[in-house]
């Protein structure tokens, strides 16, 4: 059905979710399975001397008790391949699929205990007994750039995982000579991923066949399909992966675990069936987080507010190990001039191990840091120049003539970081109008009159997304006149498969009920690169809509033979190939035209047919395409306590092209949720030993529905030349400006008190020690 | 087959009657979820904080990851396969409720949605016309990361309004 694009359609997924039938990993019937539960370290860096698993083996239903040595002779490689290919790290960066030898932060994962329930699984944990000798942590990142810090692990002994500059032209001219310098102290976290469901993981060994087949709650189905094999030294026909309905990913499950390929090896080391199913306690230990930031940062401007350079470093805290690459500290270091003019640009960035959780990208990747460190640098210069903070960005924003616009620094891939398009300054004069920023004075009185302290914060983001290089999509008309849609994008609840199919359905002239989107399921398409970098609707729905193009054309050729009508007069409607003009039912069905293409033995096609009526496409890009967002804040700050409410969230995105604005509406309320607990509330806590301190969801907040307030949220869409859509990416693009928009309109709300803020998250009590300090407030608790 | 100490419970769920011997310490989404295959009823904590997990329990609604088993034994239980009977039969199959989720978006991945949906089909009981305060009030043990919450307490107050408008007196 045409006009499916830009139709706020219900989404197909809801169905089965509404009523409870939704099959997430842990839903699974997995009746014979053995349940898996991990031993983890409770030390952040010890060396491992005797593991005796006695005692467990002792207990009633404890069936087995796993360790790398164990495992050994069943893998090809012990440790980890580091997930980004082209990566120039050393292979020791990586972990080991169980600890080898020694551990490195608090819940790495050392043997996985194997009963025939989790309870039992647990109580066989606790009585694995190992003997460790233990060492001191390196827990603060700064302490590695220390003379002889500890060392953080025995197998890569080195404080410093990377160090690189980024930069372009001159930033000591453009410092020498300007009319006013500002100078910032940022800290900065960001905390775990936390999606609701938390990771897990099923693996099916079928004797008969020696097969694997592997169910697990990921983002990157195929990623793990193939580094399981080449981790195993399987033959990639003895394995299936499939994703189930996924709850959420957040950049946790944008990974491949070691304990997802120790549960395989396991599985088939004992020829059993073998779940996982990671508790909230271990999320937060075990899955990926963005912990600490330390940025020294200056920006040059002439007197008019003219940008004329940034430059400084950025301390950045690795974790134990590097799973990827340094991608957040790339990310954050490339994208802090963001949506400005920064004539001469330099950053020294240092990434260091320390003995705590691996970090990798949570919802935003870098991008929400690379924000903060921007707009606390532009509200600095405002308040030195004595300019509106509103009239000194839009003074200095890309403008649309500009585009598309290189920044001379390069995207991960290796491309050039190039915008596209957009009109930022359009975007942030609508937004003051929607937020009425020139009325905020007149708001303020009133609300100072009764006591209150009020402020108003604004903040620009630019978020590359459609991250490359491809995606593919197979679009298969099948005879019942259903339509498949096989990707190998992820499905993690965003609502992508509703949205591939409106694209599909706007091609096929079906309505998106008639289609069926089969993702992450490596029987059903072989390559894939899954959920990551707001990308899947970019990159996949570009694949599916070129490869139902390519249907329709196969359709109409084949319908032209069997109405006798000119393949260019017939269009697709309602599920039939007609003649443009005729009623659709005049014509064929797409159902009996792909029963005619799908052969039948031994009867002959027309001469000009290729069999089959499907499509195969994987759609590539090498540039990102960047979408940019300004965001308006309004607070009151009680001085007393330190509590923030949010009065008012106005949000402006330009994402290109919207598919389904109801799904795009979600996906910003989520991203500036997510913001918000960014802003205020998300600290991964360790004490100075190296022990995490916040390992529940009481004591480490996430946004509920008190804290999050009604949000507004205005679009342009720009089309992306980038692809066939015009899209752009979404999902992570709104996280990017919350913490800077609030923060900024926390310190606005506090000026009387002079307070400066120079930290995300900000706690109550630690707005009341800036208060009590008389302004600056950094670091952590 | 049970591996500690078990006891025979009866529970009435979703109007269905089961008669199970549990272990005593599994607590009552283990039984639902993986005794009696009620799998809509999600775990996205066990510590009591993220909602994911609520039922409802004679009518009120309770953590069925802080309460063990044992102590549901005689309790009509609702959950979230259940709700769609509540009050019905309704046109489509499901309640209305429901049908609001899904036309205001309340739900992306769908994990927190069976703790949402009870929670507030208790609030629309006790209080048939809630403020935006209350439902965000009445939602506030209920963590989700998916929805930034608009959608979830924009189908709530629709549902109160459609419910009020449909039982008003003509
Ligand atoms: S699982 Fe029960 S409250 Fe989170
Ligand atoms: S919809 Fe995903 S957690 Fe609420």
């Amino acid at each position: 059905m045409t006009g499916q694009i830009g139709a706020r359609h219900p989404r197909l997924e809801d169905g089965p979710l509404l009523r409870g039938l939704g099959r997430f990993l842990d839903d699974i019937p997995a009746p014979g399975a053995l349940h898996a539960a991990f031993v983890r370290s409770p030390h952040p860096n010890a060396a491992i001397e005797r593991i005796d698993p006695s005692a467990a083996l002792a207990l009633p239903g404890v069936r087995a008790v796993v360790t790398l040595d164990d495992l050994r002779p069943h893998l090809a490689r012990t440790r980890m391949p580091l997930g980004f290919r082209s990566s120039k790290l050393p292979p020791t960066v990586t972990a080991s699929v169980l600890a080898d030898g020694e551990v490195a932060f608090v819940g790495q994962a050392i043997a996985i205990v194997l009963a025939e329930t989790r309870h039992l699984a647990e109580d066989g944990v606790a009585a694995v007994s190992i003997d460790y000798t233990t060492r001191p942590a390196l827990v603060d990142c700064r302490d590695a750039l220390l003379p002889n810090p500890p060392m953080v692990r025995a197998d890569h002994p080195h404080a410093v995982v990377a160090r690189f500059a980024l930069g372009y032209g001159d930033t000591d001219a453009a410092f020498a000579n300007a009319a006013c310098v500002v100078h910032e102290n940022l800290f900065q976290h960001r905390g775990g991923a936390h999606p609701i469901e938390p990771r897990g993981i099923l693996a099916r060994y079928d004797h008969a066949e020696e097969n694997l087949s592997v169910w697990s709650s990921t983002q990157m189905p195929h990623e793990l399909f193939y580094m399981a094999c080449e981790v195993l030294g399987l033959d990639e026909n003895r394995l299936k992966l499939a994703t189930p309905e996924v709850g959420g990913g957040f950049g946790a499950k944008y990974a491949v675990y070691p304990e997802e390929l120790a549960i395989i090896a396991t599985a088939r080391m004992l020829r059993r069936e073998v779940k996982w199913v990671e508790d909230r306690r271990e999320h937060f230990i075990g899955s990926i987080q963005e912990r600490d930031q330390y940025w020294d940062v200056s920006l040059a401007l002439d007197a008019d507010g003219r940008i004329r350079g940034l430059r400084g470093s950025l301390i950045h805290d690795q974790g134990a190990y590097t799973m990827q690459d340094v991608n957040v500290a790339y990310n954050a270091g490339t994208a802090v001039a963001g949506p400005y003019l920064v004539p001469a640009f330099h950053l020294d960035i240092v990434a260091v191990q320390t003995n705590k959780t691996p970090v990798l990208t949570v919802r935003g990747a870098g991008y929400p840091q690379a924000c903060f460190t921007m707009e606390r640098l532009m509200d600095a210069a405002a308040a030195r120049l004595g300019m509106d903070r509103a009239a000194l960005r839009r003074h200095n924003l890309v403008p649309p003539e500009k585009m598309p616009y290189e920044k001379p620094l390069k995207a991960r891939s290796g491309a050039p970081i190039w915008y596209d398009c957009g009109d930022y300054p359009a975007c942030q004069d609508e937004l003051l109008e929607a937020a009425d920023w020139n009325g905020f004075a007149a708001r303020q009185q009133v609300a100072r009159a009764a006591g209150k302290y009020r402020g108003i914060g604004i903040a620009h983001g630019v978020k590359g997304t459609g991250r490359g290089p491809f995606e593919s999509a197979l679009v298969r008309v099948m005879p019942s006149g259903r339509v498949s849609v096989f990707t190998g994008a992820a499905v993690m609840g965003q609502g992508l498969a509703t949205a591939l199919a409106q694209v599909c359905a706007d091609q096929l002239g079906v309505s998106p009920e008639k289609i069926s989107v089969i993702a992450g399921d490596t029987r059903t398409i072989t390559l894939g690169l899954g959920g990551f970098g707001s990308r899947q609707l970019v990159m996949a729905g570009s694949s599916v809509q070129l490869a139902a193009k390519a249907v329709a054309v196969k359709l109409r050729k084949m319908a032209s033979h069997m109405i006798e009508a000119d393949e260019n007069d017939l269009v697709l409607t309602d599920g039939f190939v007609h003649v443009i003009g005729t009623p659709p039912a005049a014509g064929k069905t797409i159902g009996d035209i792909a029963n005619v293409l799908r052969g039948s033995p031994g009867a002959g096609l027309p001469a000009d047919i290729e069999p089959g009526s499907d499509a195969h496409v994987n759609f590539r890009s090498d540039q990102l395409a960047y979408a940019n967002v300004c965001h308006i804040a309004e607070v009151e700050v009680d001085p007393e306590t330190g509590g923030v409410d949010i009065i008012a969230y106005t949000a402006m995105q330009d994402s290109g092209v919207l598919i389904n604005p109801l799904i795009v509406d979600g996906q910003v309320h989520g991203s500036i949720a997510h913001g918000i607990g960014n802003a205020l509330f998300e600290w991964m806590g360790y004490d100075a030993d190296g022990q995490p301190v916040t390992t529940n969801l009481a004591d480490y907040l996430l946004a509920g529905a008190t804290d999050v307030p009604r949000m507004r949220t205005l679009y342009r869409q720009t089309p992306s030349p980038l692809n066939p859509l015009g899209a752009k990416g979404v999902g992570e693009v709104s996280t990017v400006p919350v913490a800077a928009a609030i923060i900024s309109a926390i310190e606005h709300a506090l000026a009387p008190f002079g307070a400066h803020l120079a930290q995300a998250p900000i706690s109550p009590a630690q707005i009341l020690a800036t208060l009590q300090a008389g302004g600056a407030a950094h670091g952590p608790a | 087959m049970s591996w500690g100490e078990s006891r025979t419970i009866t529970l009435t769920v979703n109007g269905t009657s089961y008669t199970r011997e549990v272990e005593v310490r599994f607590h009552l989404a283990d039984v639902l979820r993986h005794e009696l295959g009620l799998t809509g009823t999600h775990l996205g904590c066990e510590h009591g904080v993220c909602g994911a997990c609520t039922v409802l329990i004679n009518g009120r609604s309770a953590r069925s990851c802080l309460m063990l088993a044992v102590q549901a034994d005689g309790a009509e239980i609702t959950t979230i396969e259940g709700i769609a009977d509540i009050d019905g039969p309704h046109a489509g199959g499901l309640h209305p409720l429901q049908e609001a989720f899904r036309e205001f978006h309340g739900l992306q991945c769908g994990f927190c949605t069976p703790g949402m949906l009870t929670t507030l089909i208790e609030l629309l009981r006790d209080n048939p016309a809630p403020t935006e305060e209350e439902v965000r009030i009445a939602i506030s043990g209920n963590l989700c990361r998916c929805t930034g919450y608009q959608g979830i307490v924009d189908a709530a107050l629709a549902t109160a309004k459609n419910l009020r408008e449909a039982t008003a007196p003509a």
